[in-house]
């Protein structure tokens, strides 16, 4: 069992097509480094300097890791992250009632 | 005609065309217009803005349309009231009333933003216009579409109060009311504007859209004879709007209109969504999400999408940021009304009540010429103070009935 990553519509380009891929245990920002040395260009888009982009949401297992400890959050075989745009996936819409 | 250079991300700097495009695509952040303020420097000069009709797009090449405003024609240019009795209560010499509560036609700044919004969804060739809103937005892009004549798709949450559904219909929009609450409507709506070519104002016309909230700026920077005021408090929901006035005053300043720019900025919230103002107020940029709960339902934006910014523009200007619960909302809405006869909605009971602490706290000095900007109209939120108010004197239809009520109330 691995560590189950949601790629958003953006990005599968660079995985291939694919909508979830595997990673391994550990922190969040070191997942989104080996996975970027499987699919080239996949980090930058999320991180940038080691700190996620501010207008990428994390899930870990449905939590947003802000709530957490952010990139540092410690991630275990079975669960599941989820890379989220922040505004493709709805907050853009959410700046005027 | 235009001024504008193209669009920007505001993260990671990558340029895009003039497109119907929100995000990059690149790191995902807000893309923003950009112009060319050297262009604009040697066109645009006071006595060119004076000599124009008193609407918001006397200030034309500062907004990104390329030819002539298809929309809102009457929008914009409210009064800047002086509130000389309202500052003796709160303890300022110099204060003024930016009163959006009068905006043409539907009573709230959202008609700066939506006439904007529709111009250059004209010039994009939309003929549908389309939004996701509980309220102001829902009225003003129905009423302008209406107007201008566009296809109009309004989604709303189904439980919505009933009054705010009929000031929408009136406007005979297709009215889609979503079996879900204000989170599912967005994300239906995203997912809707990526399969129809509309214009969802506050998505895929949200860079153009936003610009229209500097015109509430440019006005009070003319109203006040040219120059920037010391304080200006603005209510935050997305922090969209506190962005955008600060942006409008360095244009200014940039294109020789304003001479100076000290403006500290302020941002106000009521203390049961206060994302940008917690944020302010511990020293960090980043913004934790809420759960909305306040009587103030145009601000109850839980995850604010313009917050980081909002906050980076009062860090950069010196300001700070108060957040007031709901019985200071009502009973500075009151205020208000009796002191300068402005009937503001919940959003301006806000915005007054958070002035009033910021002055209490030494934020804003006694002697800063002091703007507080009102956004909307209070016969929008009636529901909000029911309850909160006097009654009537009932009589009887004749004059002794009267005298003894005159004789009570003389009494008082």
């Amino acid at each position: 069992m691995a560590v189950k990553v949601k790629i958003p519509v953006p990005l599968q380009r660079l995985t291939k097509g694919k909508d979830e891929v595997e990673g391994d245990p550990g922190t969040v920002i070191s997942l989104i480094n080996t996975l970027d040395s499987k699919y080239p260009g996949l980090g930058e888009r999320i991180s940038e300097a080691g700190k996620l982009r501010r207008f990428v949401n994390v899930y870990v297992n449905e939590e947003d890791v802000r709530f957490l400890k952010n990139e540092e959050t410690v991630v275990k075989d079975g669960d599941e992250v989820s890379i989220v745009p922040a505004i493709a996936g709805g907050i853009i819409t959410a700046i005027s009632i | 005609m235009g001024y504008v250079k193209g669009l920007k991300c505001r993260e990671c700097g990558r340029e895009y065309a003039v497109d119907p495009v929100y995000v990059c695509e690149f790191c995902f952040g807000p893309l923003e217009v950009v112009y060319d303020y050297d262009g604009i420097k040697k066109v645009l000069t006071r006595e060119k803005i004076l000599s124009r009709p008193q609407n918001l797009w006397r200030y034309i090449e500062l907004l990104p349309i390329d030819g002539e405003p298809a929309s809102g024609l009457n929008s914009g240019f409210t009064p800047l009231v002086k509130a000389n009795k309202l500052a003796k209560i709160i303890g300022v010499k110099e204060l003024y009333i930016k009163d959006d509560t009068v905006t043409h036609p539907t009573l709230s700044f959202k008609d700066r933003v939506v006439a904007v919004a529709l111009s250059k969804a004209r010039e994009f060739g939309f003929d549908t216009v389309a939004c996701a809103s509980t309220g102001n937005l829902a009225h003003s892009v129905s009423a302008h579409g209406a107007a201008d004549g566009f296809k109009r798709f309004i989604f709303i949450p189904a439980t919505l109060e009933r009054s705010k559904i009929v000031a929408s219909l009136v406007y005979e929009p297709n009215l889609i009311a979503v079996d879900g609450n204000y989170d599912d409507v967005n994300r239906l709506c995203s997912e809707v504007a990526n399969k129809y070519r509309w214009a969802f104002v506050n998505i895929n016309i949200r860079p153009f859209y936003a610009e229209g909230s500097k015109t509430q700026g440019y006005e009070i920077l003319e109203q006040l004879g040219w120059k920037a005021p010391d304080a200006v408090v603005v209510p935050s929901a997305s922090g969209s709007l506190l962005t955008k006035i600060w942006k409008s005053f360095k244009e200014m300043k940039q294109i020789g209109l304003i001479d100076e720019l000290r403006t500290k900025v302020f941002s106000a919230q009521a203390t049961g969504c206060a994302p940008i103002v917690t944020a302010i107020k511990s020293g960090v940029d980043v913004i934790k999400p809420v759960k909305p709960d306040t009587i103030a339902k145009s601000l109850a934006i839980g995850n604010p999408a313009d917050g980081y910014y909002a906050t980076n523009v009062v860090r950069e200007s010196g300001g700070f940021g108060e957040d007031v619960p709901d019985q200071e909302i009502i009973d500075a809405i009151k205020l208000l009304a009796r002191t300068e006869g402005i009937f503001a909605e919940t959003a301006g009971g806000v915005t007054l009540a958070s002035a009033i602490k910021l002055i209490k706290g030494g934020y804003i000095k006694e002697d800063d010429l002091t703007v507080l900007c009102i956004t909307g109209n209070g016969l929008k939120t009636k529901e909000a103070i029911m309850g909160h108010t006097g009654e009537p004197h009932y009589i009887q239809p004749n004059m002794k009935s009267f005298e003894e009520a005159l004789k009570k109330i003389n009494e008082k």
